[in-house]
């Protein structure tokens, strides 16, 4: 271990990612420390999907490291819980039985009690298809934090949701993380979310880290001038790049 | 409420309208000397031989040795398909050997190799239980391996990555996850057991309801031969009757939601 080297709670050292030929991600390094909030934004294709999943277990850098504490992570990790896109609720269990699944040793009143932190304790017994899209990621909540991880890795969980329903699961995502304290990594393409709830916003670019913003704005979080400022300055630099690039293709010609 | 019994029992009543008039044509056409009872014989006839048969306790006897023969083959036979299908759904390396040939050997109709069969086996016990076991192997395989393959590839990402692995993986995801394909193949192939009973036990028997069939056949017995038929369909809606209950209480979380 050098003596300069950053050693943070989470430590990503120089990641490269090949997918096939494609180079998806470029000696990315990235130090989050623990209990941080952090959002990756970027646009589609990026890599900001991958490097989540790396972190994950569910794929292996082609080379750098990943480390936890200082310790590699090789594939999936008990500390580590993933929110993903879709709520990936087994149709054959029951609310409840759906929320064990998380559990190490299977406990009827913790799994209980966190299924009431996340406002649904009156479908414990319901089968998870008659429920709602934005219920239905409630649950995979609950799941992916009755065991309470040290990390929560969400991969663009309310995407799918309408935007009432998004803004509600925002503030139970803020609420839940301020009382238990885990480490939370964002991956969004919606600014104004990565706005409402990260620390720390990251900007990914073609693999690379464009900007690093921290958002020194009071909890809970308001839709106020200040909020908008951040919004504003990161969009910027997203839709900065995009433009040089359409400036760089287009040729303006007018015929007046 | 009175409203909602009416129709409830309307309900139950109006699918046995048009089976009730058939029977009634039956009996009217047969005691009538419509239809000479040479080709077909009373409804009557064959109610007072099935009740003869019951007290005397052979029909009973009969049943229950076609039933054994028939649910023998289909556990040898359905239980290797089943762990075929499991290992070729699960592996890409066993499927990639073994798909193939049996899908080759699907494709021969089964009840064709009877004489083949013969020769290898005689005309004894064995031989019915191989043709029941070979009718019953290929839909439970086709659709085993099919279920499996099916399951949505998410569901099992997430359940690694929520520590399922191996055993818990398998019970948790995989085998719920392949259930109602499995339980179709279990139906066909309860339909296909009780076929290739029947022609089974006319290659030879010396028990069971193809032995009363044909048995009845030398003697011109008509009734009996139509009781044996009757008794055949009963066995077959009782066991796609049970194959239902098992697809309503294991699937509960399709069913209850219909």
């Amino acid at each position: 271990m050098l003596i300069n080297e950053v050693q943070e709670y989470l430590n990503i050292e120089d990641v490269n990612k090949y997918f096939g030929e494609t180079k998806v991600l470029h000696g990315l390094t990235l130090h989050i420390k623990q209990g941080e909030f952090v959002a990756i934004v970027g646009r589609s294709g990026c890599g900001k999907s991958t490097l989540l999943r790396l972190i994950a277990g569910l794929e292996t850098p082609t080379n750098g490291s990943i480390k936890m504490q200082g310790e590699e992570l090789c594939g999936i990790n008990k500390k580590i819980r993933v929110l993903f896109q879709e709520a990936r609720l087994l149709p054959w269990k029951r609310v409840i039985d759906n929320v064990k699944l998380g559990m190490q040793k299977e406990n009827t009143s913790i799994a209980k009690q966190v299924i009431h932190d996340v406002g649904l304790e009156e479908h414990n017994d319901k089968w998870p298809d008659i429920l709602s899209g934005g219920q239905q990621q409630r649950v995979a909540l609950a799941r992916a934090l009755v065991a309470e991880p040290e990390v929560l890795l969400l991969d663009e969980p309310l995407g799918a949701l309408d935007a009432l329903t998004r803004i509600e699961m925002q503030q139970l995502i803020e609420k839940l993380w301020l009382a238990k304290k885990f480490t939370a990594i964002l991956v969004t393409h919606d600014v104004s979310e990565a706005v409402a709830l990260a620390s720390r916003v990251i900007f990914i670019d073609h693999g690379k880290i464009a900007m690093d913003i921290a958002i020194q704005l009071s909890r809970p979080r308001h839709r106020n001038n200040d909020f908008t400022y951040y919004e504003k300055k990161i969009l910027d630099q997203i839709m900065g790049n995009a433009e040089s690039v359409i400036e760089d293709t287009k040729k303006l010609e007018y015929a007046i | 409420m009175l409203l909602l019994k009416k129709s409830y029992v309307l309900n139950k009543i109006i699918p046995w309208i048009i089976p009730a008039i058939l029977l009634l044509f039956w009996q009217v056409a047969t005691s009538d000397g419509l239809v000479s009872n040479k080709i077909l014989p009373q409804p009557i006839k064959v109610i007072d031989i099935f009740i003869k048969l019951i007290s005397n306790g052979e029909l009973i006897r009969y049943i229950g040795a076609s039933t054994q023969r028939a649910f023998s083959g289909f556990i040898i036979g359905g239980g290797i398909g089943f762990l075929l299908g499991l290992a070729n759904g699960l592996s890409r390396t066993s499927a990639q050997f073994l798909d193939a040939s049996i899908q080759m050997i699907r494709n021969i109709p089964h009840l064709a190799l009877i004489p083949l069969l013969i020769l290898w086996f005689g005309i004894g016990e064995e031989i019915k239980l191989v043709l029941v076991s070979l009718g019953v192997f290929f839909p439970i395989y086709l659709n085993t391996f099919h279920g499996i393959r099916r399951i949505d590839t998410r569901l099992i990402e997430m359940g690694k990555v929520y520590g399922l692995h191996g055993a818990a993986l398998f019970w948790n995801i995989i085998l719920p996850g392949s259930l109602s394909s499995i339980l179709v193949g279990v139906r066909y192939g309860l339909g296909i057991m009780w076929l290739t009973l029947i022609v089974a036990e006319t290659v030879a028997a010396n028990s069971g309801i193809g032995y009363m069939a044909m048995n009845a056949r030398e003697f011109m017995q008509m009734d009996v031969i139509v009781l044996s038929i009757l008794v055949y369909a009963l066995l077959g809606k009782l066991s796609d009757s049970i194959a239902c209950y098992l697809e309503r209480k294991w699937l509960k979380w399709q069913t209850e939601k219909l």
